[in-house]
């Protein structure tokens, strides 16, 4: 039986992963974009170096400590949450957040065409994971 | 900051699409096959490791990681975005042609919005003119 006191821990695991996924994804995305082009880097130093140069970048263990966070929070949502709830709605507010927060703090130019992007990919994934 | 991607880099955004949506398929069907783990039977864990379907898995998603971030250093992390998007149309059509499952008219539709989206970011910039970095850049340097 779905109460409001299930209903609300329910959405709070859901906005927890995908606040998790959110902070991981532009923690690595600022990474990359710091360390450059990688497929430079792997002319350059090989594939070991390139390795080396991705795990030397404190933005990129964070963001992976975030992504390890939200795998474990992930699992536990699973197991108080539907799977045909969940992972939609993770994704979609994974999507949106991942957009506003690449214009905030990574100062992509998130035009309309990329915004209408984001709303199509949102509703894509709730229609397909029905 | 041209527009024109190499067909390296297309080679890496195609990776990204594939290797998150077969790799997640093969480790749900490995997990099936070694059965529900909780916390009694945490030993089915290992046992996972040693199933042929979730070691098949566990190596496509190190290459999704390792395509994604590749992806990230030289494209918008808004531009990269709708391409992980694209491997649930990627598993809907492997089920559908593959596994000769049925797609409801909604999954069509959410295939037709999803790849929309693609095309919509495809044609713009991989990366976005950024006037103060590229000033903080070239200040450092670089």
């Amino acid at each position: 039986m779905i109460t409001p006191t299930t209903a609300l821990r329910t959405w709070t695991a859901i906005g927890g992963v995908a606040a998790l996924a959110i902070l991981g994804e532009v923690l690595i995305a600022a990474a990359m974009r710091k360390l450059g082009d990688l497929d430079m880097i792997r002319e350059r130093s090989g594939l070991p170096g390139a390795i080396q140069a991705v795990l030397a970048s404190p933005l990129f263990l964070m963001g992976a400590l975030c992504m390890a966070l939200n795998f474990f929070a992930m699992l536990f949502t699973l197991s108080i949450a539907d799977l045909s709830l969940a992972a939609p709605a993770i994704a979609s507010l994974t999507y949106i957040g991942n957009a506003i927060a690449a214009k905030i703090f990574l100062h992509e130019n998130v035009d309309r065409r990329r915004w209408l992007a984001v709303l199509f990919v949102c509703v894509g994934v709730v229609l397909i994971s029905r | 900051m041209t527009h024109r991607l190499k067909a390296s880099q297309y080679a890496i955004l195609i990776a990204v699409m594939l290797t998150a949506s077969i790799g997640d398929t093969l480790l749900s069907r490995g997990m099936a096959q070694v059965g529900a783990v909780d916390l009694h039977h945490l030993g089915l864990l290992w046992q996972a490791l040693f199933n042929p379907y979730v070691i098949s898995g566990i190596v496509l998603l190190i290459g999704f990681f390792a395509s994604y971030m590749t992806a990230l250093s030289w494209a918008d992390l808004t531009f990269v975005m709708p391409a992980t998007a694209f491997g649930y149309v990627a598993i809907a059509l492997l089920s559908r042609f593959w596994l000769h499952e049925h797609l409801s008219l909604s999954r069509w539709a959410g295939i037709g919005l999803i790849v929309c989206a693609v095309g919509f970011v495809a044609g713009g910039p991989s990366r976005t003119e950024h006037p103060e970095l590229d000033r903080m850049d070239s200040g450092a340097g670089r």
